[in-house]
């Protein structure tokens, strides 16, 4: 090794996407055998920032990016992750890309197989060389011994516990023989305890070994307690950067929170008297099977009336808790909604109750996308409330109404300003802003009593954010509908609702006025606040 | 211009390719000294015979239940009403009235039990609808044999005991639909109102039904099922409704068929069955998952065209009898064509 | 305690006995129906093993070459019938030059191999493109395929495609009759060597080719590429990020296959000794799909022994069930349409079986997520 200089550098890179910038002007250093956590909120700009350093096809098909990477002192570009798997930075994602039947050993070297020669590579090229089997038990062996967990390595991953999958993963990396520059993503995620404390420990072997290592966390605990340096993203900016030494867990967690100083529209808010206070939803021990937001024991209640937010980071669960009381997954616990108790697991049984959710998986639940527009605002009506039907011969046919259909969707397309052609345009061909206001157009029309929206102005513009939010003021301050808000933006929720609770590993890790201080919601975001 | 590529992207490369190849044929006919009006009057007829088989697709497509090619499940309620109609000695326009009766039964109850199957084989309903339609052909052909049926006119004729394999219906309801209100045109073109009427009136019913809640309610489990589970609808239920009324469909489409053709095929009769049907309303315009009444009359009339007219007019031109295989490569070639589009908007979304 | 011993104790419980005998339904299934139905039949013992000798070497080889699209995850391919049909397309131009003998047969295949591999390029991309839908599509072409044949040897063969032989060709002076004769090379490589075990008689060179062929599969699936295959087939998307090319090996898979049907069907046709031009490959893929499937493969899962024991299952009861049906209620049809029953019946049964654990296990993945 000649270069003595730092492993990494990263000078000043920005990223925009579409004239929305989501990076801007990046700089820090990576030596060899340093540990670097990297902390921010969702939407910081982390995964950006990971697709660049790993070439990934969004970023060159999305106009490329500025400023320059340089690896080893080289000046880098990666075309694709493969090349740079092959310069030596291995990358362990937050989902297990494992192949379930086949062993530790096969998964470790998959594809990296080393073989033995015959003839016919000769006529067939070396695909056709046979796997050397001998040879693979020692790779991986030697690849999870630099762990330092015990891992057996003739296991079939299928059969494995979620935290030796995630050994398997990182061990899948440290085969690669020049691999100098490893980055985990949330790896102590899925992992108990004691697991979590044997992989750090292993991590800080790896970077003694001359290894850097980019760590990205919420568990502020954790970075705290094994990296040399920390940087924190906001808005694409590093809005922080440091020795871990010189710097505390509420710091840290101040600048990832970040933007004080928007907080003087959601005092006034917060201070609504709330006269009766009613439980309107009392939730206990619910659980949740929601792939990737899973919840695990969650209870809270709801005040007639209030405007509830829901936060926390991508994957901790926020989402699970609408989707598993509205039935869209499995879901077990006690809910109950005026005081009665609510069946879950069937969405029919909560629309009854005029709950109404507005989905954040919009193309996917939220719409018809090759049907009209009046079909996606009528339909959950139609088919819960028999409204916008004819009815002939004793009700024995019930005939659509397209003359109503096509009244109340005009009405919603004016009020929320959706912009369409008409109302029998299909709403794949319309912007997200507009397809998130059918969304809510759809859940109006129930007229609920209780209303829950689920990332409501994630991917829309910023006018159609206004409108979204205003609309979900409006509905509250004039119908009383209670509105549950689950949202990653925590700014925003800030602005609107009364009070947030902030889940974390699938519990809820507290509930908090909106007025709170960003340290607080920023150390219960990265657990380690203290429950209210 | 763009006008013009408007309507090639929304009409499809395929159909605008086969319209222009029927058109073709049309013209070519005199040349190759085909009557024009024989040639009229064969795709009239066996456009109303096939167009209820394919309308038997619609229900299943729409549902997200992807192409029926178990309709010769349908095809056997249909058998089973007309034999055992004919057993009870049922003719004209009460004995073809009783057997859709007895049809629907049957229909509903293999159409549940079905789509009860395909509730539990989401993912990969195509494969299993053609294998299932396969077992129940092979399975009715032991019981045509074993089932106790009496009259002489179905069994076989020395003295044995099981159905034959053709069973002619005349005498019984041979053309009571093609020879209702119809009128002769030019010679050899008798325009079979009956039959078209009856046609008319079921797309008329399908198109009814796909206006109403529970047509609507159809309409979206094929759309976007998490959609339609979101919005309170159970959509095991849907698919089995759509299964049951694609079964009975298929059912009455054979009775169709066969008042018209004459003869009642059993054993191995319907085993082929489904491909034209799925071809005719590929060619209509359906895709795997959408699918409309225009689609089932434009795919039924260009499809049963070319089946027609190629034996014909190709025969008198080059004198060789080319219908099969290009009835072959139409229709299978429409398939794969289908099965791969679907693929592709898929991946964009 | 070693884990040999554990397995082992496992193995006894009762449960997995039951576990056993549920996945192996449809083999002892068919054990009890030939066991049933044997003796009705009246055949001999000699004759019987005599006909099912004929049938081993006629199928194996065909069935055999099943076995790589599943390994990739391609599920049953139904398109293997692409590959008999350019196996025939090689057999009726080596009838009409008229070379004779075990070189005829090599010659058959030499030339039908680079049409098998076109075939199976292109049934390759084209059921890419279908992924998720392999299965029907791959079942859809071969009836494409069909048309296509038929137009070539039906019309192209003698018109454009020059015969020399009038013998093959049809009276109206292009496309080849419904019958060829293969008397030039029938059987000869069943009787090249070939001794006498009791009644049966023993064909050396087409046991021997098979043998071949199982090794092949056997060193196969040590080999890089057979490695990646079993990456595909079980995750795309990991195998992708692994960087395995994925479409490309799903085409080699594919390939492969056809090809192999090919020198099956060449080897099958050798021994029947006659060629129906226009049915002999249409239910070749139908039985040999049924054939490994009676030997307790699944859509997913396949192994050699499978082939075997299903060769010999599924042709037993071919062979006595019309007699049995005829002994029993006086009609060998009854017999013929319980076959054709058994066949579609077991092809349903596997799909089914596969779509629906398929779904459960995804279930069962989830459960510990459930609840506490």
């Amino acid at each position: 090794m000649t270069t003595s200089g730092p492993l990494l550098q990263v000078e000043g890179v920005s990223k925009d996407f579409f004239g929305t910038n989501v990076l801007s002007d990046i700089n820090f250093n990576l030596e060899k055998g340093e540990i670097l956590g990297l902390v921010g909120e969702n939407g910081a700009g982390k995964s950006t920032l990971m697709n660049i350093l790993f070439g990934m096809k969004v970023i060159s098909s999305t106009g490329g990016y500025s400023g320059q990477i340089l690896f080893e002192g080289k000046q880098t570009s990666f075309k694709n992750p493969l090349e740079a798997l092959n310069s030596g930075i291995g990358m362990v994602h937050q989902e297990f890309s494992l192949i379930p039947g086949l062993t530790a050993t096969e998964n470790i070297l998959l594809n990296s197989e080393p073989t033995r020669y015959n003839f016919l590579t000769e006529l067939f090229g070396p695909r056709l060389s046979t796997l050397d089997r001998y040879e693979m038990q020692i790779r991986a062996i030697a690849a999870i011994n630099k762990l330092g967990f015990r891992l057996d390595q003739d296991m079939l991953v299928s059969q494995m516990p979620v935290g030796h999958k995630q050994f398997t993963e990182i061990s899948r990396e440290l085969d690669r023989k020049n691999i100098k520059l490893l980055v985990l993503d949330e790896p102590t995620a899925v992992l108990t305890e004691s697991e979590a404390q044997i992989l750090l420990k292993s991590l800080k072997t790896l970077a003694s070994d001359g290894i850097g290592i980019i760590i990205i966390s919420h568990r502020l605990s954790e970075i705290m307690d094994i990296t040399d340096k920390v940087v924190v993203l906001c808005d694409g900016k590093i809005i922080h950067t440091s020795k871990t030494s010189d710097t505390t867990v509420d710091k840290i967690a101040e600048c990832m929170v970040g933007r004080s100083g928007v907080l003087e529209s959601s005092k006034a808010h917060a201070q609504k008297e709330q006269a009766q206070k009613e439980i309107i939803l009392k939730v206990e021990n619910l659980w949740v099977d929601m792939p990737g937001e899973h919840i695990e024991d969650v209870s809270f209640d709801v005040i007639r009336g209030e405007i509830f937010g829901i936060g926390g980071l991508a994957g901790q669960g926020k989402l699970g808790i609408p989707n598993g009381i509205m039935g869209y997954f499995e879901s077990g616990g006690n809910v109950y909604f005026s005081g009665k108790k609510c069946n879950l697991g069937n969405p029919r049984e909560a629309l009854d109750q005029e709950m109404a959710f507005v989905s954040e998986d919009r193309k996917g639940v939220g719409l018809l996308l090759d049907e009209p527009i009046d079909w996606n605002i009528v339909f959950t009506a139609m088919q819960t409330k028999d409204q916008f039907l004819k009815s002939y011969l004793w009700g024995l046919i019930k005939w659509r109404d397209s003359k109503a259909m096509s009244k109340v969707s005009k009405q919603y397309i004016n009020e929320l300003e959706i912009k369409c052609l008409n109302e029998w345009q299909h709403v794949r061909q319309l912007s997200g802003g507009n397809q998130q206001k059918i969304c809510l157009a759809k859940a109006f029309v129930l007229d609920p009593k209780l209303l829950f929206v689920s990332e409501p102005t994630r991917g829309i513009d910023v006018g159609a954010k206004s409108i979204v939010l205003d609309t979900l003021r409006k509905i509250n301050k004039q119908k009383g509908t209670t509105i549950i808000m689950v949202s990653s933006e925590l700014e925003e929720m800030r602005g609107i609702c009364d009070r947030i609770a902030i889940v974390d590993k699938g519990k809820i890790a507290g509930i908090l006025p909106a007025d709170s201080s960003s340290i607080s919601f920023g150390k219960l975001m990265a657990g380690v606040g203290e429950t209210l | 211009m763009k006008h013009i590529q408007n309507f090639i992207i929304d009409f499809g490369w395929a159909r605008i390719i086969i319209g222009l190849f029927l058109l073709s044929l049309f013209i070519l006919a005199p040349v190759a000294d085909v009557r024009i009006d024989t040639s009229i009057s064969d795709t009239v007829a066996r456009f109303g015979m096939a167009c209820v088989l394919v309308l038997a697709m619609v229900p299943m497509i729409q549902s997200g239940c992807g192409l029926n090619f178990g309709l010769p499940l349908g095809i056997i309620a249909g058998l089973l009403g007309a034999t055992c109609t004919m057993e009870l000695e049922l003719k004209g326009l009460i004995g073809l009235s009783f057997a859709m009766l007895i049809t629907t039964v049957f229909g509903t109850i293999f159409g549940f039990f079905y789509g009860k199957l395909l509730n539990k084989v989401k993912g990969s309903e195509m494969m299993i609808a053609t294998y299932v339609g396969f077992s129940s052909v092979a399975f009715m052909c032991m019981m045509w044999l074993l089932l106790p049926f009496k009259n002489p006119k179905m069994i076989w004729g020395y003295g044995g005991s099981g159905l034959r394999t053709t069973i002619t219906v005349e005498g019984y309801w041979l053309h009571v639909l093609n020879n209702f209100l119809s009128f002769r045109v030019s010679e050899s073109f008798v325009f079979p109102t009956g039959m078209i009427l009856f046609v008319l009136f079921m797309c008329l019913l399908i198109w009814g039904f796909f206006h109403t809640k529970l047509g609507s309610a159809l309409t979206a489990v094929g759309s976007n099922p998490d959609f339609a589970k979101a919005s309170g609808v159970d959509i095991d239920k849907m698919r089995v409704i759509s299964v049951i009324l694609s079964t009975v469909l298929g059912g009455i489409g054979i009775l169709v068929y066969q008042q018209s053709f004459g003869f009642i095929q059993l054993y191995m009769g319907p085993f082929y069955m489904a491909f034209p049907a799925v071809a005719a309303i590929l060619i209509g315009g359906a895709s795997i998952n959408k699918a409309t009444i225009t689609n089932v009359i434009v795919g039924t009339f260009l499809f049963q065209g070319i089946l027609t007219m190629t034996p014909s007019v190709m025969n008198s031109l080059i004198h060789t009898d080319m219908s099969e295989v290009i009835r072959i490569i139409v229709s299978n070639g429409m398939i794969i064509y289908a099965m791969t589009r679907v693929n592709k908007a898929r991946q964009k979304k | 305690m070693t884990t040999k011993n554990l397995q082992l104790k496992k193995l006894l419980t009762l449960d997995n006995a039951a576990h056993l005998l549920m996945r192996n339904t449809v083999p002892i299934l068919f054990i009890l129906i030939s066991a049933m139905a044997i003796p009705l039949s009246e055949f001999s013992f000699s004759y019987l093993s005599q006909e099912l000798m004929t049938r081993l070497i006629r199928n194996s080889f065909l069935v055999l070459s099943l076995l790589i699209p599943i390994i990739a995850g391609m599920g049953l391919n139904f398109g293997m019938v692409l590959g008999a049909m350019a196996g025939q397309v090689g057999l009726i131009f080596v009838t009409d030059w008229n070379i004779v003998g075990m070189p005829g047969v090599f010659l058959a295949m030499i030339i039908s191999t680079p049409l098998a591999i076109l075939l199976g390029l292109i049934c390759g991309i084209i059921l890419n493109k279908a992924s998720g839908k392999e299965m029907v599509t791959g079942f859809v072409l071969a009836f494409f395929a069909q048309g296509v044949y038929q137009l070539v040897v039906l019309y192209g063969m003698g018109a454009i495609i020059p015969i020399e032989r009038l013998t093959l060709v049809l009276s109206r002076g292009y496309g080849i009759r419904n019958t060829v004769n293969l008397i030039g090379i029938r059987s000869s490589l069943d009787s090249a060597i070939s001794f006498d075990l009791g009644p049966v008689p023993i064909p050396v060179v087409t046991l021997f080719i098979i043998a071949l062929f199982c090794l092949f599969v056997v060193w196969f699936r040590k080999t890089k590429l057979g490695q990646d295959m079993k990456a595909i087939g079980q995750d795309m998307h990991v195998a992708e990020a692994a960087g395995i090319r994925v479409l490309r090996t799903r085409i080699i898979s594919i390939i492969i296959s056809t090809v192999l049907a090919c020198w099956g069907q060449i080897i099958y046709l050798q021994n029947m000794g006659t060629l129906n031009t226009y049915n002999s490959h249409e239910q070749i893929g139908m039985f040999s799909i049924a054939a490994l499937l009676v030997g307790g493969a699944t859509v997913s899962k396949a192994q050699i022994s499978h082939v075997f024991v299903g060769v010999i299952l599924f042709h037993l009861m071919f062979i006595v069930s019309p007699m049995a049906g005829k002994n029993l209620i006086g009609s060998a049809m009854l017999g013929e349409y319980f076959r054709g029953f058994v066949t579609y019946g077991v092809i349903s049964a596997a799909l089914v079986v596969h779509a629906w654990t398929r779904f459960k296990t995804n279930q069962r993945q989830r459960q510990h997520l459930r609840g506490n």
